[in-house]
């Protein structure tokens, strides 16, 4: 079930995908299960012989599984290659790294794009509406199968940082740490308005078929860019959208019509569009966008975030966020901070000084990665890590 | 900075081994890094500014990015052993609350307060009849963080009137290792350039389990 494939000559990865029989199905919030279940996933390093220093990397929104090894549709390096990696906070040598694609997603793990056992065909929208829960969930059974009982740590940003909020809210037990990285512990009304435009542009695209586009053999790539493109806005401060692009146009002079892109900015965010839509499935868009709305981890726990957190005493976190973030901005990180100390779990929050948005989390930013490297050297320690 | 030094010494001396630790205002965390190397406590970080934070975080200490005069509500009760506050008390908004908060907080607090009633600033004020610039409170007027400034005396009377107990008191300085000393005799409120503290609540008022007594503090 794995194949060996060297993302650069220093790290060793592997990886494959998990199948899990129908007998072993996957419960989820809404009541409904999910089996046969498969969960596509990537590792980087090796398991030492105690088990103990597996680091789960949760990824965002449009995110997979290849944090540090080249997409295979795309071409592209893995999209946090700066912090995994030889020497980099995230050690292979030291750490093994285990990154899956969600459930819901469409790089391997069972989403709407799958094939439903009971039809023969693609979900589409008859695939059972999914939570962050869910996604931990089946995180969680992967683990199981790979032998690990406990993390030494679970990373994300952004839909990833939510996640392991999710894990130390459900499995604190089988956590030693966790970094949560400009996230929030619930989705805003302007969060879920963003995504609401997103999933009406897919929807609106004649190509969008109800959700049926496969069986007709065609996609709703123009809904999808459009969705995409409104939510790349948010993933940029207008500090970065100046800088980069300011009122700089495409060519000399105006066009005076609507076909060209006159601005940069606009040609840069049809880019962001068009090449998106060659790697993401537009039904997993909705779906995520949704598992993204609903979460609401105080809601959970009688409107207290802090009791989300009552059994992580021995978890210890790191909480950070970008000044220009207003996608998740520092505040919701507060809260998270402000919810752990009540709950008595240690944790180290720090706000980073960026204009670079929300997408700083991706992105070259020396105070995040000393910040983890300084965090992972610590818990190293407390942990007996090599 | 050498003040610090001292400051570091005397609080390293009073900290029992293995315990709960919050440092508020903890800067770049030289003092837990000291603690913990020294004394393996448990520590926690609190720093208003985020590159003191995250140079915390570099150094793998644990430190919040926070304002003291806001988020120590935050914090449940009696959650640490000892809650440092150098030097940063009259930096407050609000000392009183802050005071309360900390013996809410964790079980004995640690406070140092650079003393208004040191003889150099008594002189300078006759002298000079200007606000006084000293070693231990270098910056003019206009520009110091120090908002509410305090006399030992004045001190002393606001722990009494919070019911908080002095365990022990030193007088520390830039460049002599710490005094101990008594902080209710006159004369120290002449000569003594900042006071560190380790507080308690009075006997009667926590219903908390019974107490190690202070003899092993000193040791």
């Amino acid at each position: 079930m794995s194949q060996t494939v060297l993302a650069s000559p220093a790290i060793e990865t592997n990886g494959g995908t998990l199948r899990l029989p129908v007998d072993a199905p996957l419960r989820l919030d809404s009541g409904a299960t999910l089996a046969p279940l498969e969960i596509a996933y990537k590792t980087y390093g090796r398991l030492n012989a105690d088990r103990s220093n597996a680091v789960l990397v949760c990824h965002a929104l449009t995110g997979d599984q290849h944090a540090a090894s080249v997409h295979p549709i795309t071409g592209k390096p893995g999209w946090w290659n700066r912090v995994i990696g030889p020497g980099l906070p995230l050690d292979p040598d030291r750490y093994f790294i285990i990154c899956t694609n969600v459930i819901g997603g469409c790089m391997g793990s069972t989403g709407p794009s799958s094939i439903d056992p009971v039809t023969g065909k693609p979900f589409g929208l008859t695939f059972p509406v999914i939570t962050i829960a869910d996604m931990v969930r089946a995180q969680a059974m992967l683990l199981d199968a790979l032998g690990i009982e406990t993390l030494f740590a679970a990373v994300g940003g952004s839909m990833g940082g939510m996640q392991v909020l999710q894990w130390a809210a459900d499995y604190p037990h089988r956590l030693h740490s966790a970094v949560c990285i400009a996230a929030a512990a619930r989705h805003s009304a302007q969060n879920i308005a963003f995504h609401e435009v997103g999933r009406q542009a897919i929807m609106a695209d004649p190509d969008w078929r109800g959700g049926a586009y496969e069986a007709h053999g065609v996609r709703p790539e123009k809904g999808l860019a459009v969705a995409r493109m409104a939510a790349h806005i948010t993933y940029l401060s207008e500090a970065a959208l100046q800088r980069k692009f300011g009122r700089e146009l495409q060519r000399d002079g105006l066009s005076w019509g609507f076909d060209a892109p006159d601005f940069q900015v606009e040609s840069y965010l049809r880019h962001q569009g068009a090449s998106f839509v060659d790697r993401f499935d537009a039904n997993s868009y909705l779906y995520i966008t949704r598992a993204l709305d609903y979460f609401d981890l105080a809601a959970s726990h009688d409107g207290v975030l802090a009791n989300a957190f009552r059994r992580a005493r021995d978890v210890r976190f790191c909480v950070l966020s970008f000044s220009s973030d207003w996608l998740y901005s520092t505040g919701e990180s507060r809260d998270i901070v402000r919810a752990l100390n009540a709950a008595g779990c240690r944790a180290s929050f720090v706000e980073i000084e960026t204009d670079k948005g929300h997408d700083a989390i991706f992105l070259e930013e020396p105070v995040l990665h000393s910040a983890l490297r300084g965090f992972f050297e610590s818990q190293a320690s407390r942990r007996g890590l090599a | 900075m050498s003040a610090l030094r001292e400051d570091f010494k005397e609080i390293l001396r009073l900290v029992r081994p293995n315990t709960r630790v919050l440092d508020i205002g903890c800067g770049e965390g030289d003092l837990l890094e000291l603690l913990t190397q020294e004394k393996g406590v448990d520590g926690q970080g609190l720093e208003i500014s985020p590159s003191g934070v995250a140079a915390c975080l570099a150094k793998g200490i644990a430190a919040v990015q926070g304002d003291g005069d806001r988020d120590l509500d935050h914090f449940p009760t009696q959650a640490f052993d000892y809650a440092i506050l150098s030097k940063t008390l009259q930096q407050m908004r609000e000392p009183r609350h802050v005071l309360i908060e900390l013996m809410r907080i964790a079980d004995r607090a640690l406070v140092s307060v650079p003393n208004f009633g040191h003889w150099r600033m008594r002189w300078a004020l006759l002298t000079k009849g200007r606000m006084p610039e000293t070693k231990a409170l270098p910056d003019p007027w206009w520009s110091t963080p120090n908002i509410h400034l305090c006399t030992l005396r004045d001190f002393t009377t606001l722990c009494a009137e919070l019911g908080l107990r002095i365990e022990a008191c030193a007088a520390v300085s830039p460049d002599q290792p710490a005094r101990s000393i008594d902080p209710a005799r006159p004369i120290e409120n002449w000569r003594a350039e900042t006071a560190l503290f380790l507080l308690t609540r009075e006997r009667p008022r926590p219903p908390a389990p019974e107490r190690a007594t202070t003899g092993d503090l000193f040791d």
